[in-house]
């Protein structure tokens, strides 16, 4: 693989990123690159700054400074929705969905820009046979089926994190990031979220913060670990399981998180 | 299976055409048609401030600025044409309503849309009070206290239209009610509509879904402005002035109230408002001085007992219908129903000796007083109960309705 590939095939790349709030710095320098069509899990103790980092790509907070591309090209500080238009997707580890809309509706909506339909009035949404489709679709694949005309509001929680990860796919971007999707789930929950992250990540890139170690080592091609705002490790999850750094730092903490 | 709902749908609008046809023939009096007349033009007014808060969930105390412009300009555009200057018919003045109203929302609603929320209602009543003191300031354009005054016959005469009579003005506001009604109920139904209440539940999510909530906000609120507009314009062909009072506070409040008592929750809430208010304000004050001390008071039984609003009481009925359980709510909404009245009785004596200051007086007065006293206590008394009953009924038909739902 020559180098040219190489710059081509990374779907996202982070050089030297950082954020601090006020005096306090959270993500000290973080580099990583993101390969195409690969399931990167970014792992790491709580308060690492994991949720930080995803909402610096997604263009959530601003940065205080670095870079992030997405497939080569900038996306440092751009608002959300223009990240998003160029076809990177995220979920949140706090359920963020539409709660007075109608589960369908809250898929339909989510594919009316990548569609074209941008801020039209003049089209009748029931006349949008492919944004319908799309939706079908997605619900479909997030087993939520039976509950379509449901106000998502009124799902259980596990439901509505389908929900929750079926908005983030539904407008068929490439790059998805998933914050803790089996945050709060009971273990056939989380057997079932794996299985749908599995299904609906198929042949795109999947960044994911996740805490559930079966789960990482399940889906996850290649592992980050973050430690106070630095990724100290990359590799496959069996060079992450051996590498002494990791199993310092990581457990260290993770011992000390389990004595409070 | 949409083609029978828009059968359905199609059969419901006919529907509507067919009653603001026929109503004039049922209240035919003067008085009546002037309040049908100002029925249609408050649930133009009602529905556009209803994209904004129930369909955008932007709360906002000044929209009464787009339906006064609208009207303003309107009047200054009939006098044109009286003057000869141009000519428009006074059939398409609205449209004229609708752009100036289009025009000033699409200005100010650049810079107040930036934020929901409570910035977002504070800025609005600035902008409005701002206005409003703007029209007290520049006489020529607003005519000061006296308004402008304006000429509904300006024109040529156009198939024997002429809008002398008031039965044509009336079916020149039910056309363009229908028609505004028809347009504003399709933008719920296209993605900006759809879109407009994702960002209402969660603008945060919108962004994450390619969407600029400021942009959606700001589309909205230009639309909305588009049809104060309309309902300004006829509101000046309607009653041939229009005064600062118009695009006041009192007049952005006011459909404030009736969008709430309507209902934000559904499209034709606020038409249900608009209507009622409007009965109360034109019928009531008839009756009373006190008139808008009643208004009040529904406004707090309402948002206290039902903060959806009338509509939201009639959705919420459609489960019990389908059900087939109304018989076993009847019984204890009858009592409900004679117990308020009674106690409402008392309560309307009490606040007219009040409101004419019979506190003392001779023996009518003061058998008033028992007779007002005793019916809001033993009326209220079981009017309690029967609220009781009806709640016990409700939970006990909870989860009969939660397969209906």
């Amino acid at each position: 693989m020559g180098l040219g590939d190489e710059m081509i095939s990374k779907a996202l790349s982070l050089v030297d990123v950082r954020k601090q709030f006020g005096r306090t710095k959270i993500i000290n320098g973080v580099n990583l690159d993101i390969v195409n069509g690969e399931r990167h899990a970014l792992i790491g103790p709580n308060g690492a700054g994991k949720s930080t980092l995803f909402n610096l790509i997604s263009g959530r907070f601003p940065l205080s400074s670095g870079s992030i591309s997405l497939h080569g090209s900038e996306i440092t500080n751009k608002e959300p929705q223009v990240i998003n238009r160029l076809g990177l997707s995220r979920s949140f580890q706090i359920t963020n969905i539409f709660p007075k809309l109608t589960v369908f509706e809250n898929l339909r909506c989510s594919v009316f820009w990548a569609l074209g339909y941008r801020y039209s009035f003049f089209r009748r949404v029931s006349a949008l046979r492919d944004a319908r489709e799309s939706a079908e679709q997605t619900l479909a694949m997030i087993g939520l089926e039976d509950r379509r005309e449901k106000m998502a509001g009124e799902l259980t929680y596990a439901e509505q994190r389908a929900l929750e990860i079926g908005i983030t796919i539904a407008s068929g971007a490439n790059v998805i990031l998933l914050d803790e999707p089996t945050a709060g789930m009971s273990r056939s929950e989380t057997d079932a979220a794996v299985a749908l992250i599995s299904r609906v990540t198929e042949g795109k890139t999947l960044l994911m913060v996740e805490h559930d170690m079966g789960v990482v080592f399940n889906i996850a091609d290649r592992i980050s670990v973050l430690v106070y705002g630095e990724v100290v490790a990359t590799g496959t999850p069996a060079e992450i399981r051996m590498n002494k750094k990791v199993q310092e730092a990581y457990l260290g903490t993770q011992l000390e998180g389990d004595e409070e | 299976m949409s083609e029978i709902l828009n059968k359905g749908r199609l059969v419901l609008w006919g529907g509507v055409a067919f009653l603001f046809l026929l109503l004039p023939f049922v209240f035919s009096g003067g008085f009546s048609l002037s309040m049908l007349s100002q029925m249609g033009i408050m649930v133009i007014f009602a529905l556009s401030y209803n994209m904004l808060l129930g369909q955008t969930g932007l709360l906002s105390f000044g929209h009464a600025v787009y339906f006064g412009l609208g009207a303003f300009v309107t009047a200054h555009a009939i006098n044109f044409v009286e003057a000869g200057a141009f000519g428009l018919p006074i059939s398409f003045m609205p449209l004229v309503g609708g752009m100036t109203g289009l025009l000033f929302s699409l200005i100010l609603g650049f810079v107040t849309t930036r934020r929901p929320g409570t910035p977002f209602a504070m800025i609005s009543l600035g902008i409005a009070e701002m206005v409003a003191a703007s029209a007290l300031m520049f006489t020529t354009f607003f005519g000061g206290e006296g308004g402008i005054v304006t000429n509904r016959t300006a024109g040529e005469v156009i198939l024997g239209i002429s809008y002398g009579p008031q039965i044509q003005v009336y079916y020149l506001i039910a056309v363009w009610c229908f028609v505004s009604m028809g347009l504003m109920f399709a933008i719920t139904r296209t993605p900006l509509g759809r879109i407009a209440n994702a960002v209402r539940d969660n603008p945060e999510r919108a962004q994450f879904i390619g969407y600029n909530p400021t942009r959606v906000r700001w589309i909205m609120m230009s639309l909305a402005g588009f049809f104060a507009g309309i309902a300004g314009a006829l509101a000046t062909i309607n009653y041939e002035i229009i005064t600062a009072e118009a695009l006041g506070l009192m007049a952005s409040g006011n459909v404030v109230l009736m969008a709430f008592i309507g209902g934000i929750g559904q499209f034709w809430g606020p038409m249900i408002g608009a209507v009622l208010v409007t009965l109360l304000q034109s019928a009531l004050s008839n009756f009373t001085q006190a008139w808008l001390l009643y208004f009040g008071l529904l406004f707090l039984l309402i948002i206290l007992f039902s903060p959806g609003g009338i509509s939201n009481l009639i959705t919420i009925h459609l489960p019990v219908w389908r059900a087939g359980a109304v018989k076993r709510l009847m019984p204890s909404y009858g009592f409900a129903l004679l117990t308020g009245a009674i106690t409402l009785i008392g309560v309307v004596g009490v606040i007219e000796l009040l409101y004419r200051g019979f506190l003392f007086g001779g023996v009518h007065v003061a058998f008033t007083w028992i007779v007002s006293g005793l019916m809001i206590s033993i009326g209220g008394f079981f009017l309690r109960r029967a609220i009781r009953e009806v709640k016990q009924i409700w939970e006990d038909l909870s989860p009969e309705l939660a397969r209906w739902g």
